[in-house]
């Protein structure tokens, strides 16, 4: 790649306003750096991974409201989270977090178990029962 | 306090941290020569592991290698420490700014609030540099970043102990032992050595190999999986390869620019010659990467779009294969 040619397409970065440095060539064959501001082949990767999140997201929501799933499924998605993970940052059993799934389980929860699933959410116990407050 | 510590911008974090430390102790090293000592290039995929819903496929090893296989080589001793409790964590910090010791931190992406939202999903192999502290404040050098950040008390320890997969667990590193010259000569030989014999091992989920296999899967994929699969599949692919942090085409450019800083120091016009065509094999990531986009951009594509990246690819790993032959024998 040559200097010149470094990609300065618009992307999610700009949110944060930074640019990633890349490695290229300059006019003489010798390598420098240049910063980029975005690149569409990579803009669209990442569009395409946020958007089956977001496809996640609203599944895992659906099946709350039909009562199909508790909402620590939901918002387990919301955080990008899986099962491993969501296990490890509560710090239980992954067969035990996959059964406060269920939503009869999860009603009959204690507040100290609610409390554990809304720290790591960032939420409150209110939010957690109920995601249309979210 | 705060420490007189320079920032440099890297493209990839570990190499960044470990290029920055050594420049605050008065080593001139660069990122590339970091990457190329401690054998950063590779290819692999794995195929029981998935991440993201998606199977793995990686350009580097495994996070902290880079780092590792750099210190023995050119002999640096690192310190490291991990904690059992956010508390204990943060008072060996502190106690290290106080020293006038800038230290290297192993972080989770998730948390870090200066990053773009999308770009925060959960990988624990993230580093960075704390080099002050003023009130409730931390000072940080992200060698990703253009400039330095800063972090709360509170969002610095959520990063610090953040869980799941390589978690942290606090993980906080500095060099404490130096050789009087660093001598990168021999260095340098073996880092080359590491990556020709691991790019041309032998098993069908490692380097050259590595990548054919992959071909092959992209060739079955839309019917296997469907093509929404598929595509998901295809992108995190691309991801892996162009995200930040692999300085473009999958890390192919700054092992160019490390052979090209190598046939110096080496005084080796061969590897100049390498480097160009490195340089070249890079494009061809890139020109694949562009084609895979295609294909996930107008999701209803025939199938033949699918050999054609697998085309690619093929072409890419005979392209390589050549390439590490070449430079084994050019050290």
């Amino acid at each position: 790649m040559k200097k010149s040619e470094v990609p300065q397409d618009k992307s999610n970065l700009e949110s944060a306003n930074f640019r990633e440095l890349c490695y290229a060539i300059d006019e003489n064959g010798n390598y420098t750096t240049e910063n980029s501001s975005g690149w569409n082949p990579k803009t669209i990767a990442l569009d395409n991974a946020i958007q089956v999140i977001e496809e996640r997201i609203e599944n895992a929501k659906k099946r709350v409201l039909n009562n199909e799933t508790s909402p620590i499924e939901y918002y387990m998605e919301v955080h990008k989270m899986d099962l491993p993970i969501l296990a490890s940052y509560v710090g239980l059993w992954k067969w035990r977090v996959k059964r406060h799934f269920k939503p009869k389980v999860f009603k009959k929860l204690n507040n100290r178990l609610l409390q554990k699933y809304a720290d790591v959410f960032d939420i409150s116990i209110e939010q957690l029962k109920n995601i249309e407050k979210n | 306090m705060k420490i007189n510590f320079a920032h440099h911008q890297s493209a990839h974090c570990e190499n960044g941290v470990v290029s920055n430390l050594l420049k605050h102790k008065g080593y001139q090293v660069s990122e590339p020569m970091v990457f190329g000592i401690g054998s950063g290039l590779f290819f692999v995929y794995i195929p029981f592991l998935k991440v993201n819903y998606a199977p793995v496929i990686s350009f580097r090893p495994m996070p902290g290698i880079i780092f590792k296989r750099f210190a023995n080589r050119v002999g640096i001793k690192i310190k490291r420490f991990k904690f059992q409790n956010e508390k204990k964590a943060e008072k060996a910090l502190e106690l290290e700014l106080k020293r006038n010791n800038p230290v290297g931190l192993q972080v989770g992406v998730y948390n870090l609030t200066y990053f773009p939202d999308e770009y925060r999903f959960h990988f624990n192999a993230h580093n960075l540099v704390v080099y002050g502290k003023e009130k409730d404040t931390y000072l940080i050098s992200d060698p990703v970043m253009e400039t330095t950040t800063t972090l709360t008390k509170k969002e610095l320890n959520r990063v610090r102990f953040a869980k799941g997969a390589m978690s942290p667990k606090g993980h906080m590193y500095y060099p404490i032992d130096f050789p009087k010259e660093l001598k990168l000569e021999k260095a340098i030989v073996k880092g080359i050595k590491t990556v020709c014999r691991d790019m041309l091992a032998p098993v069908p989920y490692v380097g050259v190999r590595g990548m054919r296999t992959i071909a092959k899967l992209i060739r079955k994929w839309p019917k296997k999986k469907g093509v929404k699969i598929a595509n998901h599949y295809l992108g995190q692919l691309v991801r892996m390869q162009e995200e930040i942090g692999t300085g473009g085409g999958g890390f192919r450019f700054i092992y160019g620019a490390f052979l090209q800083e190598a046939s110096v120091i080496l005084n080796n016009t061969k590897l100049k010659e390498l480097s160009i065509e490195i340089t070249e094999i890079g494009d061809l990531w890139r020109d694949f990467a562009v084609d895979a986009s295609r294909i996930y951009k107008n999701r209803s594509v025939e199938l033949d779009a699918y050999n054609k990246v697998a085309d690619k690819l093929m072409e890419l790993s005979y392209k390589e294969e050549e390439f590490y032959k070449k430079l084994k024998k050019s050290i």
